[in-house]
C-alpha cells in the first residue's frame, strides 16, 4: 500500500471506512450479526470484520439464510471459512420454515421472497437489532439510494421516503424495541473494488467464481448449469461451456457467463472490462421490474 | 495495491440546468455506465413516450422519483479513471431538499454547481453555494452548463464568472474554478472543447482528476476519538489492548507522547496497528489500533491527542445547524441527544441566536425556532464536555448530530462556530 503522499489508495480508503462502519456497529448496537451467503460480497464483508477486531474475535455471531437452494460447494465454503475464524455460525433454514408451515413455496419455485420472513423470524428469535449485509449501492438503483446505516421498523419494513439523513461518519444506531438497524460497510464499492481487493488481500472465494468446464442449459439468453436444482428439461439442449459466476444466488436463479477466466488476475481483466451490470447479466429475480428490488426491500429483503 | 486515490464531489443544481446530463456524461464518457443500465433507461424513457433518452433516470431509482419525474434524496455514484476513484453524491436542487444537499456536501471534497448559461447565477446556484461553504467543501466548480445555446459566447461567460465571483467574495471559498461546457455535446466535460478556443483551461474531468484533496487535510492537530477498545478474551493474547479508531486529522507516530481526553492522563504511543501490520506512520482517514505503553483509562468515546495540542473541552457549543426533520420544530428549551466523534452526550437549546435565508443569508434574529430544512445559529449546552475545534480548521471534530429521543431520529446536522472569549 502507498504511504507516499500521505493519502490512502482507492481501496485503502475504502477499507478503512467499512472497517469504521463495523466497529461503530460492534460498539453502539447491543446485538449485531453479520449475515453472510458465502458469495464474494459477503466474503470480503467478513474478512473486513475480523481485520476490524484482531487480533480479538469477532465479538458477533454470523448467521446464512440458507434457502435450501445453494450450490453445495458454496456451503463447504461458508462452513470451512467461518470455523477457520472461529466465529459462531447461526443458519436460519427456509425448507424448515417450509415444512413448519411458516412459509409457503411460491408456484414458480423461487424462494427469493420467502426468504424474507426466514430472515426476520430467525432476527427477531436470536434479538439482533443490526444485521450486516453486504450490498453495494452500485448493485442496482434502490441501493444507490440506501443509507450505509438502514433503518427498518418493527416489522423489518424500510421506507425510502423516511431514511434518516446520515452525515459525515456519524451513524445514528438508536432503534426502539423491535426495530433493528441494517447495516452495509461495503456501500461504496463497486464490482471492480471488490475483486481488486480480494485479489490484494488474497480473499478464498468459491470456485464457482473461476471458470471451468460446467454442463449448461440455455434459458432465454441466460446460461444456468445442469444441478439437481436446474435439471435439464427433455427440451433442452445441453452444453458444455467455459463458465463461471459473476454472482450467487439461488442455484435456481443465478446464471453463469461464459468465461475463461480462471484466475483472480484473469478474472479482473473480465471484470475491468465487461459492458454489463453483474445482476443485469446474471440474476433472474431482477428482471420483474424496474422496482422490483425496491419493492422486496420494502418488505425487509436485503 | 493500486496508487489510485479516493475523491468525493457532490453535485448541485436542478435538471432544467443540465445536472442530469453532466452526470450522465461523466459516467458515459469515463465508461462506467454499463450497457444494461442504458437500455433500461432507455426502455423505461421509451414507455413514458419521452422523446430522448432521460439520463436522470439514471440516478433517480426510487419509485416516487420516477413516477414524479423528481430527485428526493441523496443518489450516490461511482467512476473511475486512471488517476482517481469517485463517489459523486447527486441532490436535488430544490429547497425543499437543502437537507439532502447538506448531507451529500458533508463529506464532499469537491462540489459542482452548474448552472445555465441563458439563465447565469440564479438564486439557486448562490443557495447552493452557501451551503457549500457552510460544509466546509475545499473546492468549487462552477460548471457554466448549455453553452451550446449562448453561441459559446465568451461575454457571457465572462459576465457569469463576475457576477458569480463577486458574489463568492461574501463567502469562505477556498478553491473556485469555473468551466464553460456542454454537457449535451460533451464540450469540456471529458474532452476539451474546440468550440471555445478562447477558454484555456482543461474540462472538467480534467480538473476533477489533478485537485489536491490530500492537502485539504489536516496533519498538524492530532484527534484520535477512541471507536472501540479490544480486549481479546482469549489465551493468546490476554494482556493485550487496543484503541481502535480513525484518525481524524494530525499524525501518529510510535514513540509519540500522547494525552487522553477526558482524563488528562498522558502516555507514549507503543505501536500502531492496521490491516497491514505495524506501520511507523499513521495519517488521516486510516483507521488502525494504538497501543500505549501505559495502563491509563481510556474507553470509547475519549480522545487521544497531542499534550501540547488539545481540542477545546467544551460543554457550551455555539454552532450553525441545518434542520432536517419534518415532524417537529427546533425551539430553545428542547433538549436532544448529541452525537461528536464517538461520543454520545445529551444537549439543550439554550439559544436560537438567528435563522439564516438560505438565499439570501440575512440573518433574522427575531427568529423563534427552525423548521425543515431552515439554518440558523444556536446555543447549546451539553450534559458531558465534548473535545472540539472549530468545523473551519477540522470537519471532524467540528461536526455533531442531534438526534431526537422520542423518535430516533436524527434532526439536526451542526458544524461548530469558532469560540469569541
Amino acid at each position: 500500500m502507498s504511504y507516499r503522499r500521505r493519502t490512502l489508495s482507492h481501496l485503502a480508503a475504502l477499507e478503512s471506512e467499512s472497517i469504521h462502519v463495523i466497529r461503530e456497529v460492534a460498539a453502539e448496537m447491543r446485538r449485531p450479526c453479520l449475515l453472510f451467503s458465502g458469495g464474494k460480497d459477503s466474503a470480503v464483508l467478513l474478512h473486513l470484520a475480523s481485520l476490524a477486531f484482531q487480533p480479538a474475535r469477532l465479538p458477533f455471531p454470523v448467521m446464512h439464510v440458507d434457502t435450501g437452494l445453494n450450490f453445495g460447494e458454496v456451503i463447504r465454503f461458508r462452513d470451512e471459512w467461518v470455523s477457520q475464524l472461529g466465529a459462531q455460525l447461526i443458519v436460519a433454514s427456509v425448507p424448515e420454515a417450509i415444512s413448519n408451515g411458516v412459509v409457503a413455496e411460491e408456484p414458480n419455485g423461487s424462494r427469493n421472497r420467502i426468504q424474507t420472513p426466514v430472515l426476520l423470524e430467525a432476527a427477531e428469535r436470536h434479538g439482533f437489532d443490526a444485521l450486516f449485509g453486504g450490498a453495494r449501492r452500485d448493485e442496482e438503483k434502490a441501493r444507490a439510494k440506501e443509507r450505509i446505516f438502514s433503518f427498518r421498523d418493527d416489522f423489518g419494513q424500510w421506507d425510502p421516503k423516511n431514511q434518516r439523513p446520515e452525515l459525515w461518519n456519524l451513524y445514528n444506531g438508536r432503534v426502539f424495541p423491535g426495530e433493528s438497524m441494517r447495516v452495509f460497510p461495503l456501500s461504496n464499492w463497486t464490482e471492480l473494488d471488490i475483486w481488486r481487493f480480494i485479489a490484494h488481500r488474497d480473499i478464498p472465494l468459491p470456485e464457482l467464481y473461476f471458470a471451468s468446464q460446467r454442463e449448461v442449459v440455455d434459458r432465454g439468453g441466460m446460461l444456468f448449469a445442469v444441478n439437481e436444482f436446474t435439471p435439464a428439461a427433455d427440451a433442452d439442449r445441453v452444453l458444455t461451456e467455459s463458465v463461471r459466476y459473476r454472482t450467487i444466488g439461488d442455484a435456481n436463479l443465478t446464471a453463469c457467463v461464459r468465461s475463461t477466466a480462471s484466475t483472480i488476475d484473469q478474472v479482473l481483466v473480465e471484470v475491468e472490462t465487461t459492458r454489463l451490470t453483474e445482476r443485469g447479466a446474471t440474476r433472474g429475480d431482477d428482471r420483474v421490474s424496474d422496482t422490483a428490488m425496491e419493492d422486496r426491500k420494502r418488505e425487509g429483503y436485503f | 495495491m493500486s496508487t489510485v486515490d479516493l475523491a468525493r464531489i457532490a453535485t448541485a443544481g436542478s435538471v432544467d440546468d443540465g445536472k442530469s446530463t453532466l452526470i450522465g456524461r461523466l459516467l458515459y464518457d469515463s465508461k462506467s455506465l454499463f450497457t444494461d443500465q442504458l437500455d433500461a433507461v432507455a426502455a423505461t424513457s421509451r414507455r413514458r413516450g419521452d422523446d430522448y433518452t432521460d439520463l436522470a433516470l439514471l440516478t433517480d431509482g426510487l419509485r416516487a422519483e420516477r413516477e414524479q419525474g423528481i430527485t428526493i434524496d441523496v443518489a450516490y455514484r461511482y467512476f473511475s479513471t486512471r488517476r482517481r476513484k469517485f463517489i459523486l453524491a447527486d441532490t436535488p436542487g430544490h429547497i425543499q431538499y437543502t437537507r439532502n444537499m447538506v448531507t451529500g456536501a458533508s463529506t464532499a471534497d469537491a462540489a459542482l454547481i452548474v448552472v445555465d448559461a441563458r439563465h447565469g447565477v440564479s438564486e439557486q446556484s448562490r443557495r447552493h453555494t452557501f451551503l457549500t461553504t457552510l460544509l466546509g467543501v475545499p473546492h468549487v466548480v462552477l460548471c457554466v452548463n448549455k453553452m451550446d445555446l449562448v453561441d459559446w459566447s465568451e461575454a457571457v461567460y465572462d459576465a457569469i464568472c463576475d457576477n458569480f465571483t463577486q458574489f463568492a467574495a461574501r463567502l469562505r471559498v477556498p478553491d473556485l474554478t469555473f468551466i464553460p461546457m456542454s454537457a449535451l455535446l460533451g464540450d469540456n466535460v471529458v474532452t476539451s472543447s474546440t468550440n471555445m478556443g478562447w477558454y484555456a483551461g482543461g474540462p472538467l474531468l480534467n480538473r476533477l482528476e489533478t485537485m489536491h484533496v490530500a492537502s485539504d487535510r489536516n496533519l498538524v492537530d492530532v484527534r484520535f476519538p477512541v471507536q472501540y477498545v479490544i480486549r481479546p478474551q482469549s489465551s493468546h493474547a490476554r494482556d493485550y489492548r487496543g484503541y481502535a479508531g480513525v484518525v481524524e486529522s494530525g499524525l501518529m507516530r510510535p514513540g509519540d507522547p500522547v494525552r487522553a481526553l477526558p482524563s488528562g492522563f498522558t502516555s507514549t504511543i507503543a505501536s500502531i496497528e492496521t490491516p497491514d501490520g505495524e506501520v511507523e506512520e499513521a495519517f488521516p482517514q486510516m483507521s488502525v489500533t494504538v497501543r500505549l505503553r501505559d495502563d491509563i483509562d481510556v474507553s470509547r468515546g475519549d480522545m487521544l491527542c497531542r499534550p501540547h495540542n488539545s481540542p477545546q473541552i467544551r460543554q457550551d457549543i455555539d454552532a450553525k445547524i441545518c434542520w432536517m426533520d419534518a415532524a417537529s420544530v427546533l425551539q430553545p428549551g428542547r433538549k436532544y441527544a448529541i452525537k461528536h466523534t464517538t461520543r454520545w452526550g445529551r444537549a439543550l437549546v439554550k439559544d436560537l441566536t438567528y435563522a439564516i435565508d438560505v438565499n439570501t443569508m440575512h440573518r433574522d434574529e427575531t427568529a423563534s425556532e427552525l423548521a425543515l430544512n431552515e439554518i440558523g445559529r444556536v446555543q447549546l449546552r451539553t450534559t458531558v464536555p465534548f473535545f472540539v475545534d472549530p468545523y473551519q480548521v477540522n470537519r471532524s471534530t467540528g461536526s455533531f448530530i442531534l438526534v431526537d429521543e422520542s423518535t430516533n431520529r436524527t434532526v439536526a446536522a451542526g458544524v461548530i462556530e469558532t469560540h469569541q472569549y
